[in-house]
């Protein structure tokens, strides 16, 4: 499956309240939630951003809180996935099982403008800017992991494995 | 398993009060006993050891990214998101990656002021809010029996502001002092084998120490309060998971003895747990916070996550003994949060900028 979408650049130690805000915790309603993605990092960005957009940051995006709103609003906003230097650790589990594709490569958070057009290969992580004519191999996800993702995330994965409905 | 709805209650609103409901009677479908509510409820990462419900040798997870609290008691506590939680609740199992350890050692005396939330501040300053990234933060080093439990919740509660997985400590007698007694099950000490591999080690020397400040927006913009300069505030917040045990209360209330808050600061104090409350509703604590002005309020995490009990103004800024200080954390996008332990807050109260208790002891 390839992912396909324009990069909108953040910077690093992006942190769950700038993602999405505690203000908004009182609700676990996707499509709330995903009206105020990275509001307190950029207010404008829910207007900014089409469906299928990628996100590209630097280092330890998703730090802080082990909220999963900030997945949970990233995915249902229509992001198709993450690209970063680095994810800190809670942020990184909780994408997988919300089934949000995130993807750690160095050279692709230097290389990558504001506006590129990306293309990822999920399977096999390799990241390719059209714009610019480059590719970028993000590292490896465990099949576990990615079984995670193809499943639409742990509970759908937990749900089969149990056959509960 | 325990079920403690700290964030926004007593309920801030409808939505909240909605939350704690399914919760509420999530735990009576399943006869939970351990739902924590309105009354009994503390912050969570405060409240389980206090209860003897966490201890020594435990595995832990939470759906609180501070449940790596409980390491300084020598348990593997992580936290992890809600999903996970759910996913073990209904399979037994959890993933983990075993995690590379940094080992710190902390050498020499801590400096007069100084406690627990100045140590880790001033690591997090040296090391960074990714400088210990899914890793383990070990602590060892002749100052270790000269840091109470206390000091030790607060350093292995803020290992995931430097993106640790866990900070922690191996049990010694003031561990085992503090968990005789109140440990309902039977603990299991740990201590890390003699060859142990460390990624890293890094030593900390307590001369260089003195209390800290973090400035907004990250815990690792710190420096040391003499270097603060002039920061004038408008809110002190004593309180939440990191600083709102009895010791902080105390080393707060030692300080705002016969003085009184600054004009134009607010001062909010919330001890973290009823037990803690009744303690210093008891030793006349409370009695000395509110003839200085300070408002005392019911266990909350409140304002620490921006939930409610002291939400700040766009251009306000607040000094507080919480552990985060992102963009918009204790409310409007506008304002600036800093960071630090107990007295450095309540000379802060007193003289209405950010100051070290040296200037009103």
């Amino acid at each position: 499956m390839k992912l396909k979408g324009k990069a909108h650049l953040f910077g690093d130690d992006v942190n769950t309240d700038e993602i999405i805000p505690a203000r908004y915790l009182i609700t676990s309603d996707p499509e709330e939630l995903a009206r105020h993605v990275m509001e307190d990092a950029d207010p404008d960005f829910a207007k900014k951003m089409q469906r299928g957009d990628i996100i590209v940051a630097r280092k330890n995006f998703g730090c802080g809180s082990s909220r999963e709103h900030a997945p949970i609003a990233v995915k249902a906003a229509g992001i198709s996935c993450i690209i970063a230097k680095s994810f800190a650790r809670i942020f990184y589990r909780n994408a997988f099982n919300m089934g949000l594709p995130i993807f750690e490569s160095e050279e692709a958070a230097d290389k990558i403008s504001a506006g590129d057009e990306l293309e990822v290969d999920m399977a096999s992580g390799l990241i390719t800017n059209i714009t610019k004519n480059e590719t970028y191999q993000a590292g490896s996800v465990p099949e576990f992991m990615q079984n995670l993702i193809k499943a639409g995330g742990l509970m759908e994965s937990v749900r089969s494995k149990i056959g509960a409905k | 398993m325990i079920l403690v709805p700290d964030h926004f209650a007593p309920n801030k609103d409808i939505e909240s009060a909605e939350q704690v409901k399914m919760l509420r009677e999530f735990a009576a479908e399943q006869s939970l006993t351990n739902f924590w509510d309105v009354g009994r409820m503390g912050i969570e990462h405060t409240l389980l050891p206090e209860q003897g419900l966490v201890g020594p040798g435990d595995l832990v997870i939470g759906a609180d990214s501070h449940t790596c609290t409980y390491g300084a008691l020598g348990a593997f506590a992580a936290g992890v998101g809600s999903t996970d939680l759910a996913a073990a609740m209904i399979t037994g199992q959890a993933w983990y990656k075993v995690p590379e350890a940094i080992l710190f050692e902390l050498k020499g005396k801590p400096q007069k002021w100084v406690t627990g939330k100045d140590i880790i501040l001033y690591i997090i300053g040296k090391i960074g809010v990714d400088g210990a990234l899914y890793k383990s933060m070990e602590y060892t080093g002749d100052m270790i029996p000269l840091l109470t439990q206390d000091d030790r919740f607060t350093i292995s509660n803020m290992a995931v502001e430097a993106g640790a997985k866990n900070g922690i400590f191996t049990p010694d007698s003031v561990t085992k002092e503090y968990v005789e007694g109140r440990f309902k099950r039977e603990p299991k000490y740990y201590a890390s084998d003699e060859d142990a591999d460390y990624c890293e080690k890094i030593d900390i020397n307590g001369d260089d120490v003195e209390p800290q400040v973090a400035f907004p927006h990250l815990p690792s913009n710190t420096r040391g309060v003499s270097e603060a300069g002039d920061v004038k505030v408008d809110q002190v917040v004593i309180g939440s998971c990191t600083n709102g045990r009895y010791s902080d209360l105390k080393i707060a209330a030692e300080i705002m003895k016969g003085k009184k808050v600054a004009k134009n600061v607010r001062m909010i104090v919330i001890p973290a747990t009823p037990e803690i409350y009744k303690q210093a509703l008891k030793n006349g604590l409370l009695e000395i916070f509110m003839e200085s002005e300070a408002a005392v309020s019911t266990p909350t995490c409140g304002p620490c996550l921006g939930g409610h009990m002291g939400i700040l103004a766009s251009g306000e800024k607040a000094l507080t003994t919480t552990n985060r200080n992102f963009v918009g954390r204790m409310g409007h996008p506008k304002s600036e949060v800093y960071l630090a332990g107990p007295a450095v807050a309540a000379a802060t109260a007193i003289t209405g900028k950010i100051s070290s208790p040296e200037e009103v002891a």
